[in-house]
């Protein structure tokens, strides 16, 4: 319990130091989030009247970026599997930092959900024995489980990871690996069930397919690891953790396949909507062409296609996915494309028509961008302070001091610039 | 979910929320003046659904919402909480040859039901059809407004709940705050809804209604005599929907729906669907019925028939 | 399906022959039996005379009545009596020029005119085709005698409007309530306003 609270302790401490970028980086993140939590007080008092959102078009935004985000955290199981199963050192090396993203997407889709719903302060009724959880009945209650669960299984691999690290001991694999083998279901689970959750409603048909589940993993398998990417690429340019070429490259080539099956998947529904041409079609003819003149997602969806499809050849091609500039815009594009497609292009075709053939366009409205924003700083501050903690203790740079009580902390800067880098380098090479 | 003894008791649940409740009151005490208007305040907050309370605790809470209204509104307002009626299960019939879509339907909705003005909600919603298409929602005009009705080519097609056998609007509810009834009425507890709205992308027939903002209900336009699962007001960021007008028809005897009365073509039909020699029981017996989006297999009570 | 068909051109059969029978003439002892070919009897035809005791207005069970509100005359126009009494009935056909000129029959018209429904030596009630007088409170006798289906269904309260209690006591309205008998297609009325579009209002 003491050791527990010294770790803590010494956590915090490490948050609160690091380089000017890294105020400047915290310090917009918190300002963002806090304009967030203005906009959210608002809808609080006025109610979700201050959204575009209708009863013809009950679900919008908020929505759209929790399924996103729900895909996201399942992606994290990508590092896993190669990491822990065929045991491939490099990627195993990182694995952990899958682990931070998922739990911070977690947070966020939670917040997405809170934001979204009615009456936040019933959120009690959803606790099992307090409240009346609905489940099994409800996907949505399976969907609360399930994403708890998932929380809960990351944090504690990953704070049972970091800790152990800290305090200069192996952590215990017989104690790991059945938690991170049982990841790997779950997080298949936290977005087959996101899916079911749409799919299982025979009132909405652009939903209503047996191919949503598997696009829903297909095309969370490419924007996850694009995001992973991203971030792996700044962490090795920005701090002083190392992350191998192979282990990007094997990521990217991942991202190739999970595209394919993605695209595939799409042109699958397409086809089998336009051609039977039965009233079902309306919605995906509202997303790809407009409908009756409205025609709001039409732009985005191209753009969504054309990203996609751009991605997919250059993580193909070896050159181009080896080649950091295009393999970064490679990620930017499968991310946007991705968070477009499944965001957006997913949850108001579901509505536009709706049941009774209505045709209302929804936009989202400024307060619901600026609380959508919001959720988004606070995920990645949230993820900054993961990382803030996580990299130096591997990389040794935070660990439990001499006298077994206080903590040692090596880096005091987190965010470096190259030059200064390049310097460490230097430094390295000459000790060596 | 319609069967009571699903919600039996559990001690457990009710101990942790006593403590929880205890809790939050000691937070409650020093944090807020101790008025009465603050206990009432958290005993909305740790009121428990609807079918679990006791009959002296739901005595209890439709006297705090009777005096919170009556507050509110200025004018008496009962809250009561009519059981369903022994044996009984309701159907309503609708006249397709013989509606003419005006609205007047909507409107004794609007005032029996106390929906908000504004924004506004109706639980009703009419579609003008082309004859010569049948019912293809896609040709269904939600706004027209000639200066009479009904016009040549068309017909008219009012939807609301059709208090589905098999609903899938209470399945998805992740916390039981909508359920159906022994007598066959979908109802919604609006002290219970989180307001998630899963339910509302479930109902294949756009009956659900959310109250994105606070309701406006003029003092002197608000019907009095309300029912805790039907028209008494509704609190913001809650579901609600068409209910039989169930603060009418479980009365004994009966009143009819307010839709049904007033329809000036009395295209409307509602009655017993166990009796045999209801209204309800002849016209599915002689007349041709047709069941809104049957495929869905929701089992809809609310049915469309022709006479002619 | 097929047998119901067969059963109904039988019975058709059996009742023209039998009509046929009695117009004829002599009363045979036609008594004949028709089994279908499973061997149920389907129909006993029976003597002419006991087929046509069904048209015996007089010796039929009174007619079940119905609470209606009081029909809806034009006003001081009832009694009619109070003006026809001393009236000598004119049972020519023919164009009204003094009185009843906002009436424009509009109702089959080449078919029948005033005196067909009103009872020429009584105004005061109406008559149906079996010469039977009945008050303007049974009027929807007089209607259901060509809408057949449109009474049945208005008697069990599927035609029309029926108020009070789903399980209670019932009000009837006369079909005069609603269709205006000389002229009786249904009247169209402005519809109140449709409802608000979704994104007009922003609150």
């Amino acid at each position: 319990m003491k050791n527990i609270w010294s770790f803590f302790m010494g956590t915090l401490v490490l948050v609160s130091k690091g380089s000017k970028a890294y105020y400047i980086w915290v310090g917009a993140l918190l300002t963002i989030a806090g304009f967030g939590v203005m906009g959210y007080l608002h809808q609080l008092n006025s109610g979700l009247a201050v959204t575009a959102m209708k009863d013809q078009v009950s679900w919008g935004f908020y929505i759209s970026n929790f399924t996103f985000l729900v895909g996201v955290a399942a992606a994290a199981v990508l590092l896993v599997i190669p990491a822990y199963i065929y045991h491939w050192k490099p990627i195993k090396e990182i694995a952990v930092l899958g682990e931070l993203l998922a739990i911070s997407a977690i947070c966020m889709c939670l917040m997405f959900v809170t934001v979204d719903i009615g009456r936040p302060d019933r959120f009690w009724h959803l606790i099992p024995k307090v409240g009346l959880l609905n489940f099994p009945q409800s996907l949505l209650a399976w969907d609360v489980v399930v994403l708890n669960l998932y929380l809960t299984l990351n944090l504690v691999i990953a704070v049972y990871i970091l800790y152990e690290t800290y305090y200069k001991r192996v952590p215990n694999k017989s104690f790991t690996t059945p938690l991170l083998l049982l990841s790997i279901p779950a997080a298949i689970a936290i977005h087959t069930v996101t899916a079911f959750l749409y799919n299982g409603l025979g009132a909405r048909p652009f939903w209503n397919a047996s191919i949503l589940a598997p696009r829903f993993l297909a095309s969370a398998f490419c924007a996850g690891p694009a995001f992973m990417i991203i971030l792996f690429l700044l962490i090795r340019k920005y701090t002083k953790f190392k992350i191998q070429d192979a282990a990007i490259h094997k990521v990217a080539e991942l991202i190739a396949y999970a595209m394919a099956v993605n695209l595939f998947l799409f042109g699958a529904e397409v086809f089998k909507e336009y051609y039977t041409g039965s009233v079902h079609l309306a919605p995906l003819k509202y997303l790809l062409q407009g409908l009756h003149g409205y025609s709001a997602l039409v732009p985005w969806i191209w753009t969504a296609l054309i990203f996609n499809m751009s991605a997919f050849l250059i993580f193909l091609i070896p050159e181009t996915r080896k080649n950091h500039v295009t393999l970064v815009l490679g990620c930017l594009m499968v991310f946007t494309g991705v968070y477009i497609e499944k965001g957006m292009g997913l949850v108001v075709p579901g509505f536009v028509p709706d049941v009774l053939h209505e045709i209302y366009e929804y936009t989202p409205t400024g307060i619901e961008i600026i609380i959508s924003m919001g959720i988004w700083a606070t995920g990645l501050f949230i993820l900054t302070m993961l990382l803030r903690v996580a990299i130096p203790i591997l990389n040794g740079d935070f660990h439990v001091a001499a006298d077994g009580v206080s903590s040692h902390i090596g880096d005091q800067m987190f965010f470096i610039g190259k030059r200064q880098k390049e310097r460490e380098k230097e430094k390295a090479e000459s000790l060596e | 979910m319609s069967d009571h003894s699903n919600c039996k008791k559990n001690p457990l649940a009710i101990d942790r929320r006593t403590a929880l409740k205890g809790l939050a009151t000691g937070v409650a005490a020093l944090a807020l003046p101790a008025s009465d208007a603050s206990a009432s305040v958290w005993e909305a907050f740790f009121q428990k659904h609807f079918r679990e309370l006791s009959k002296v605790e739901l005595k209890q809470v439709l006297a705090r919402l009777s005096k919170e209204y009556s507050e509110e509104y200025g004018k008496e307002v009962t809250v009561k909480a009519t059981p369903a009626i022994e044996g009984v299960k309701y159907g309503y019939g609708l006249d397709l040859s013989r509606c003419i879509g005006c609205r007047r339907c909507v409107y004794a909705c609007v005032s029996e039901n106390n929906q908000s003005r504004d924004p506004q909600i109706h639980w009703i919603r009419v579609m003008q059809l082309d004859k010569e298409k049948g019912v293809d929602l896609s040709r269904a005009e939600h706004y027209y407004n000639p200066k009479s009705v009904p016009e040549d080519g068309h017909f008219y097609m009012p939807v609301q709940c059709q208090q589905c056998e098999r609903p899938p609007c209470t399945k998805v509810c992740p916390v039981q705050a909508t359920w159906k009834e022994k007598d066959g009425i979908i109802v919604v507890d609006y002290n219970w809804c989180i307001g998630c709205r899963y339910c509302m992308a479930a109902c294949p027939y756009g009956a659900r209604h959310f109250n994105w903002g606070q309701a406006q209900l003029p003092a002197e336009e608000l019907n009095t005599d309300t029912h805790y699962l039907g028209n008494r007001p509704r609190p913001i960021g809650v579901v609600e929907k068409c209910t039989f007008c169930i603060q009418r028809t479980r009365e004994q005897p009966g009143r009819y729906p307010a839709c049904e009365e007033i329809c000036p073509v009395g295209a409307r039909k509602f009655g017993d669907l166990n009796d045999p020699n209801s209204e309800i029981r002849y016209l599915i017996e002689n007349k041709r019925v047709f069941i809104f989006k049957e495929d869905l297999n929701t089992q809809p009570k609310f049915l469309y028939f022709y006479a002619t | 399906m097929n047998r119901k068909s067969l059963m109904f051109a039988l019975m058709v059969a059996g009742l023209l022959t039998a009509i046929g029978l009695g117009i004829l003439g002599p009363v045979q002892a036609a008594k004949e039996k028709y089994f279908d070919r499973s061997g149920r009897l389907i129909v006993e035809e029976k003597q002419a005379a006991e087929l046509l005791r069904a048209y015996d207005t007089k010796n039929r069970e009174p007619e079940k009545t119905f609470p209606v509100p009081p029909p809806p005359f034009s006003e001081d126009i009832f009694p009619c009596s109070d003006c026809h009494a001393d009236m000598e009935p004119n049972l020519q056909r023919r164009e009204l020029e003094d009185m009843h000129t906002d009436i424009v029959l509009h109702h089959a018209e080449g078919q029948r005119w005033c005196l067909d429904c009103h009872n020429p030596n009584d105004r005061d009630v109406l008559r149906l085709v079996s010469g039977e007088t009945i008050p303007f409170s049974e009027s929807y006798r007089l209607c259901g005698q060509c809408h057949g289906i449109k009474l049945r269904d208005w008697k069990v309260g599927v035609h029309g409007k029926r108020t009070g209690y789903w399980n209670g006591d019932k009000q009837y309205l006369l079909c005069a309530h609603c269709h205006n008998p000389h002229d009786p297609k249904f009247k169209a009325m402005k519809p109140l306003p449709p409802p608000v579009r979704p994104g007009e209002a922003r609150h």
